[in-house]
This record gives C-alpha cells, structure tokens and sequence, in this order.
C-alpha cells in the first residue's frame, strides 16, 4: 500500500464526478437527478480541498465554502422549480416533461 | 494510520454514491436521499484527512443537515410512488454506462500518469482561523455578494412555492 498522495484523492474525486454522470444520464427521476447533480459538486469540492492542501494555498478551501453556499441555494430553487412542476403536471419524471419537444 | 482512514472513507464515499445512483434493491428516491446522507458524512471524513476541518463541519452541517432535510421534505410532498413502475430502457443504458467508464478511464489514467502529485507535500495545518482571516479581508466582497445571492434564492424559493403562479 503506497503513500496516499494528491492522485489518490484526484481519482476519488474523478469516480465520484463519473457517478454523478452516471446519475444524471442513468435515472430518469427529476429528483435523484438532483442528487447526481449533488455528487459531482460534491467531487468537485473534493478536488479543490486536495490541491488546496497539497499546493499550501488556502484559496481552495475559500472557494469550496463559496460552491457550498451556492449549491444550497441552487438546491433550494431547483426543488421548489420541481414542486411547481410537480403541481402543474402530476408528475416528477423527465419523460412527463417533454411538451417542448418538436 | 491517516493512510487507513483515507482508504476506509473512499471506499465507504464511492461505495454510498454508486447506491445513490444505482441501488440494485430499491428504486425509491428515499432509499438514493439517505445513502446521499451517509456519502456526505464519509465526504466529510475525507476532508479531515485533509485537515480542512472547518470545510468538514460545514459539509456535514449545509449539506447532511440543511440540503438532505430539503430533499427529503419535497419526497415526502411528492408522491413518487410510479417510479418504481417505468421500465428501463437498456440501450440507453448501456450507452450510458460504456460513455462514462470511458471518461473514467481516461481521467484516472490522465491523473495516475501524469505525476500531479510528485514532490508534493501536504502542508496546510489546521487552517480554520487562517481561512476565517481570508475570508474577511481579501474575500470580503465575495462573501457579501454570497449572502445576497441566498436572499434572492429566498425570495424566489417563496415567489415559485405560492399557490398561484400568475
């Protein structure tokens, strides 16, 4: 077992925005979506706080406070867009959605 | 030992996500919101090993605590008992799962060979009142705009969430 280093957080980093992907193109349900939509912020963060470590630069960490703060609110809209939908059309599933299809 | 816990939360934080995603046993986006609580959790772990402490407790509170109660209150305002009905189609994914693996392999491979990490020392230690220091001097500005930025996500969270929409 070597020395965990900066890769060794970069690939988990990188697997965990893959699933997030994955997520995102796999189900189909607005909600868990969000949730993929969660996981790669949430890799992303990853990446900033390891380079901001190993590089000696606290901008990084800055920078992850800040993602944070902005996917709250993000998260809040998106779920209340949701509802709202949900309100109009009986339905939180992207296949429901698609009356701006030509 | 700080090898141990970086192996053990990695495995646990790639292990919950791929259940968020794909949870062979259920397809209920209850069962996907907790194991996102549980991934969070391990994320945060992640971030002690790197000794960004304050960055860890603001993980678990804005994201286990504040986001996952959000998630959770709309599952439970919607009723989303269809989804476990809708049939899946495999072409897409199929094609879904062949196009990721393969930016996963390029990445990881990018990563693992290009020597990113080499000579590198982790350095910053416990950095909490270093960051506090940051944030309020030179980040200032940021910060500001930041909270102005949750005021309006606040007005407009209440604007949508209205009976009508005129």
């Amino acid at each position: 077992m070597m020395h965990v280093g900066l890769e060794h957080y970069l690939i988990v980093s990188t697997l965990l925005f893959c699933l997030g992907v994955l997520g995102v193109i796999l189900r189909r349900n607005l909600l868990v979506m969000y949730m993929g939509l969660e996981l790669m912020l949430n890799a992303a963060n990853l990446a900033l706080v390891s380079f901001s470590r190993f590089n000696n630069n606290l901008n990084g960490q800055i920078m992850v406070f800040f993602i944070i703060t902005v996917a709250a609110a993000e998260v809040a809209v998106g779920l209340a867009l949701i509802v709202a939908l949900y309100r109009k059309r009986q339905s939180a599933h992207v296949e429901d959605l698609t009356s701006m299809k030509l | 030992m700080q090898d141990i816990f970086f192996y053990l939360f990695a495995a646990l934080t790639l292990l919950c996500g791929f259940l968020v995603v794909a949870n062979p046993f259920s397809r209920s986006p209850v069962t996907s919101a907790m194991f996102l609580v549980v991934m969070m959790a391990c994320l945060a772990g992640l971030f002690v090993t790197l000794h960004a402490f304050f960055i860890a407790a603001v993980q678990i509170l804005v994201y286990a605590g504040a986001v996952m109660v959000l998630f959770l209150f709309v599952i439970m305002l919607l009723d989303l008992k269809e989804e476990e009905r809708r049939k899946l189609n495999a072409f897409g994914i199929g094609a879904g799962i062949v196009a990721v693996g393969s930016i996963a392999a390029i990445l990881v491979k990018t990563i693992w060979f290009s020597g990113v990490g080499a000579n590198k020392q982790p350095m910053i230690e416990g950095a909490t009142k270093n960051l506090g220091t940051e944030l309020f001097t030179n980040y200032l500005l940021p910060f500001e705009i930041v909270s102005v930025l949750l005021l309006v996500a606040m007005v407009g969270v209440i604007l949508l969430s209205k009976k009508e929409l005129k």
